[in-house]
């Protein structure tokens, strides 16, 4: 369980990134933060791998509280960051470094094969696409098996057809540890294809506009109807959230005060 | 586990432009075609009587002073004196340098304190050290290898210090992300990542080692190199001091060759044209 409580983020001049954000992500749970830009996703995913502080408020995964990057926490960047220096492999075994080399080795081989990079091991990063990159970063992230998985935007990079031969990868990869994941993205398709609830978000402060229980089960088929309506109004709300200035907890709240 | 098929499409390789063998070997040797052009006409001039190879004497003169240089073993002593000053100067330039560069580009307070000076110094042409690295050290070796340290010195501290500072934050996310420690994160993340500057310093820093060794030996010594230059001026014989300036050139390509085959092994991995250049 992944809770934030009351959690806002100022930076030192003064720019109010995160306001009052409240949301709790059940064990297991795929939740997307959509939103325009500058409405805070990144800075609330940064602060969730423990790589900025929040100014109020907490984070609690499992009731620990985040104050610096952990253990069973794994992120996945926007862009690859690989280490330039590392083969293949040693980049996807770099969260492993404390296991003896063989079985460093055997469970590097096992998440390369698992993103469709078996044979690659020897290779340098810059011999690899770009789409290629990104899936050793996917391998690195999640061969040390953590409890909560971090994306920033893993896919935005990438064309159409490689993201979603790695979306597919992606799954397939969750259904076996069934990590908690939070990802940010802009791409409401991809939101509607992996997340169980997608939360939107507006800026200037960054918070909460309203989220969106994703009501398809898995595997979920792009073209079928259900998928375009779930996907329709997930923009729908998105597209609000652009011209309404007010989140609309706080309109409940308020019609809600003046009813009483 | 589950079995997953990859798109073709994703699998791509981006495939390494590469120059065929041939030509390239073509090319460079074509690099030779404009001295050895110049070299032969000089020397046909100066047999056929148009030309007077006094001041300038034609490559077959420049050729035997070469050969009885090294028949007599003059060559090897003077070579020898040079190379070892050199060597010691580069030495402690190189290592004052990184560890400078190291401590002022890893602590703000270090840069504070030492950089604006050393600045400062650098502004000074090194050569005006010399007089005072003769009343202070002497007139033998220890002035002499003063100079060339102070000449390798700041190259390498400009090039550290500026790798740290320019180390990319995403990849040391990367290392704060697997929670490295201080320590792991300079071998793992921050040394390997400032190493193709650090080699490109050092390289710098010992052209202009050779460059200090021919201003100190100039200035006064009894064997080396730059003896050589000067010697050849007394005598009124250009023919030694081209000799001498050969042999500089050789010996100055051969050590900067020396570092760059003892560094490459180190950067296999880099994404760049370098093999090419």
């Amino acid at each position: 369980m992944l809770t934030f409580d009351q959690l806002s983020k100022t930076y030192a001049d003064g720019t109010r990134a995160l306001s009052g954000i409240d949301i709790s992500v059940a064990a297991g749970e795929i939740l997307a933060l959509v939103g325009g830009s500058g409405c805070g996703k990144t800075t609330l995913l940064r602060l969730v791998a423990g790589l900025d502080r929040p100014s109020e408020g907490r984070i609690l995964l499992d009731e620990a509280a985040i104050t610096e990057p952990r253990a069973d926490v794994g992120v996945i960047f926007q862009e690859p960051r690989l280490l330039p220096w590392l083969s293949v492999a040693d980049n996807a075994g770099f969260g492993l470094s404390h296991l003896p080399a063989a079985e460093r080795s055997r469970l590097v081989t096992g998440a390369l094969a698992r993103v469709g990079l078996a044979g690659y091991e020897a290779r340098w990063p810059r011999e690899l696409s770009g789409g290629q990159q990104q899936r050793v970063a996917i391998a690195r992230a999640l061969v040390t098996r953590p409890k909560l998985l971090l994306m920033d935007e893993p896919f935005s990079a990438l064309d159409a057809t490689t993201r979603a031969s790695l979306h597919g990868h992606l799954l397939a990869l969750w259904e076996e540890s069934r990590p908690t994941v939070v990802m940010v993205t802009h791409d409401v398709e991809e939101a509607v294809k992996l997340a169980d609830r997608i939360v939107v978000m507006q800026p200037r402060p960054g918070r909460i506009f309203d989220e969106l229980d994703n009501p398809l089960t898995r595997p979920r088929d792009r073209l079928s109807p259900a998928f375009e309506a779930t996907k329709r109004e997930a923009l729908r709300t998105l597209d609000r959230s652009l011209t309404d200035s007010e989140p609309r907890q706080h309109k409940a709240a308020e019609s809600a005060g003046m009813w009483w | 586990m589950s079995t997953i098929e990859i798109a073709e499409a994703v699998d791509e390789k981006p495939v390494a432009p590469q120059a065929r063998p041939a030509s390239r070997a073509g090319l460079r040797l074509a690099g030779f075609l404009l001295p050895v052009i110049l070299a032969v006409l000089w020397e046909i001039l100066v047999r056929a009587g148009l030309a007077n190879g006094r001041l300038m004497p034609p490559p077959s003169v420049v050729g035997k002073t070469l050969w009885q240089l090294a028949v007599s073993g003059e060559l090897w002593t003077h070579a020898a004196a040079t190379l070892w000053r050199v060597a010691a100067g580069f030495g402690i330039g190189a290592a004052v340098g990184t560890a400078l560069g190291a401590l002022t580009g890893a602590l703000p307070l270090a840069r504070g304190l030492l950089d604006p000076t050393l600045q400062a110094l650098r502004a000074i042409p090194s050569i005006a050290w010399v007089p005072l690295f003769i009343l202070w050290f002497g007139i033998f070796e220890a002035s002499k290898v003063a100079l060339i340290a102070v000449g390798v010195f700041f190259p390498v501290y400009l090039g550290v210090a500026a790798a740290i500072l320019s180390i990319d934050r995403k990849i040391v996310e990367v290392g704060r992300v697997f929670r490295l420690g201080k320590l792991a994160m300079v071998r793992r993340v921050l040394l390997p990542a400032i190493l193709p500057d650090w080699f490109t310093a050092l390289r710098g820093g010992l052209g202009l080692g050779f460059m200090f060794v021919v201003a100190a030996e100039i200035m006064g010594a009894s064997e080396g190199l730059g003896y050589l230059l000067v010697d050849g001026q007394q005598l009124g014989r250009p023919d030694t001091i081209i000799a001498a300036i050969i042999a500089f050139a050789v010996l100055g390509k051969f050590a900067d060759g020396l570092l760059l085959a003892l560094t490459r092994p180190f950067l296999a991995w880099q994404d760049t044209a370098r093999d090419r250049l």
